[in-house]
């Protein structure tokens, strides 16, 4: 029974979604609208395990005196304070929520992903060779739209010559071809897989073939 | 008050900016405290957000507050979905850990049924109708949109020979599942020089706030001041 209820819960829940897209009745769509907010709830109790387990990583590494521990209390105290402060000052624009999101959490998001810059040029520059057709094209394509959606580059690099006035005004064009067919076409392909991927795992979970996600539980079946 | 805040804030974010970018000289104490501060802050963030944005509405109002949601009586169905919500937590006590799996099932019935109708409308469908294009030069299109179109179509079917392994990939099949490398080839490194000129971009933004609104109010500006400039 610890199994078959779950399993029940699944493949009614998930019928009662996949069925309810096809009738458009009022109550169909208000029980689907419930049902998804029911969802968001769960979300929401699921978010405390994360919350839990980020804590106990960083208290046993505290306790347990590891190397870089002082770092751990840093997350710890930043945690307690952004929910302390959101939760109990509310998180409107111009509270203290609003002032913590925009002038550490947006500033430090955004360099960390600005630092990947360096880091990917430098991955890029070690291991891009041109050493068989693939790798050519890989690299010809990258190249290109690179130099496309900064045009400017190449009357820097050509100067104002011919060759630098032609690539400058012709090099977006381009880019934008690769962009918009070559690109999209392969795009296009990994995305009807991903389609019809999605649906046959979202089948085998609804018939209880696919039951890993049930496996947590150490209770027996 | 309100522009000495502001002020703070600016000083705040150009440091957290400049702690972050001192990675690229070394992992050092200054990096280590920021990027724990953004773990920090970051999952606090989502917790108030998800209490503000989920917990509140959609749970505390409808059966607390029901005036707030513009309900005339408490919404007693919501205890379903915070019964099994505190089932999650039956994970901390091993004997009775096997509870968590009723949310669990629910949650993943309710998003794989939401996935089947939401995968043909969103993906297979929009992504058939956009690949039947006019191949042939005519009123319809010019030569050139023909052949791109052409090439398109070519490299979809190519692509999804690739990917289908229930068949050898010899003669016939094996050209055109090479030809969809080809094509994969090209759009992994179109998508490598987008992501790279994203991350430039980013990294532009952040130089310029840095110069812009930092160094030339905050110091060059000030500094200038102090010596009569």
């Amino acid at each position: 029974m610890r199994l078959q209820i779950p399993l029940l819960i699944t493949f009614l829940a998930g019928v009662f979604m996949a069925v309810q897209f096809f009738v458009p009745h009022d109550l169909g769509v208000t029980a689907y609208t419930e049902l998804l907010n029911w969802g968001r709830i769960i979300g929401a109790f699921a978010l405390v395990l994360g919350i839990h387990s980020l804590l106990r990583t960083h208290l046993e590494k505290i306790r347990r005196r590891r190397h870089d521990w002082p770092y751990s209390m840093v997350a710890i105290v930043s945690f307690v304070f952004m929910v302390v402060i959101g939760i109990g000052f509310g998180s409107d624009p111009g509270s203290a929520f609003d002032w913590l999101f925009n002038y550490v959490q947006v500033p430090l998001d955004a360099t960390m992903f600005a630092l990947l810059a360096f880091f990917i040029a430098s991955a890029a520059f070690r291991t891009f060779r041109a050493r068989s057709t693939e790798a050519t094209l890989l690299l010809v394509a990258a190249i290109v739209v690179m130099l496309g959606r900064v045009p400017g580059s190449l009357l820097v690099l050509f100067g104002q010559t011919g060759v630098g006035e032609w690539l400058h005004s012709t090099m977006p064009d381009v880019s934008e071809w690769i962009m918009n067919f070559p690109s999209v076409a392969a795009k296009r392909g990994i995305i009807f897989g991903v389609a019809l991927g999605s649906i046959a795992t979202a089948l085998r979970i609804m018939l209880g073939i696919e039951r890993s996600h049930l496996g947590g539980g150490g209770g027996g079946e | 008050m309100g522009v000495s805040i502001e002020i703070i804030g600016v000083w705040v974010a150009a440091l957290m900016t400049l702690a972050i970018f001192s990675f690229l000289y070394a992992d050092n104490p200054v990096y280590k405290l920021a990027e724990h501060l953004f773990v920090g802050i970051s999952a606090g963030y989502g917790v108030v957000i998800t209490w503000h944005e989920a917990v509140i509405p959609l749970l505390i109002d409808p059966l607390f507050r029901p005036e707030n949601v513009d309900l005339a009586e408490p919404n007693y169905l919501v205890i379903i979905p915070g019964l099994l919500g505190l089932m999650m937590f039956s994970r901390f006590i091993p004997r009775y850990d096997w509870l968590s799996r009723w949310p669990i099932a629910f949650v993943m019935g309710l998003y794989s049924g939401l996935a089947i109708p939401a995968s043909v409308q969103t993906y297979l469908l929009p992504q058939l109708h956009a690949t039947m294009l006019p191949i042939w030069p005519g009123v319809e299109v010019d030569a050139w949109t023909a052949l791109s179109n052409f090439l398109l179509v070519v490299g979809v079917l190519c692509t999804l020979a690739y990917f289908y392994f229930s068949r050898e990939h010899a003669g016939a099949f094996g050209v055109a599942s090479k030809i969809g490398i080809f094509f994969l080839m090209v759009a992994f490194g179109a998508s490598f020089g987008n992501t790279v000129m994203a991350r430039v971009s980013l990294l532009i933004g952040r130089v310029q706030f840095l110069y812009d609104d930092w160094w030339l109010p905050l110091v060059a500006a000030p500094i200038s001041r102090w010596f009569g400039g």
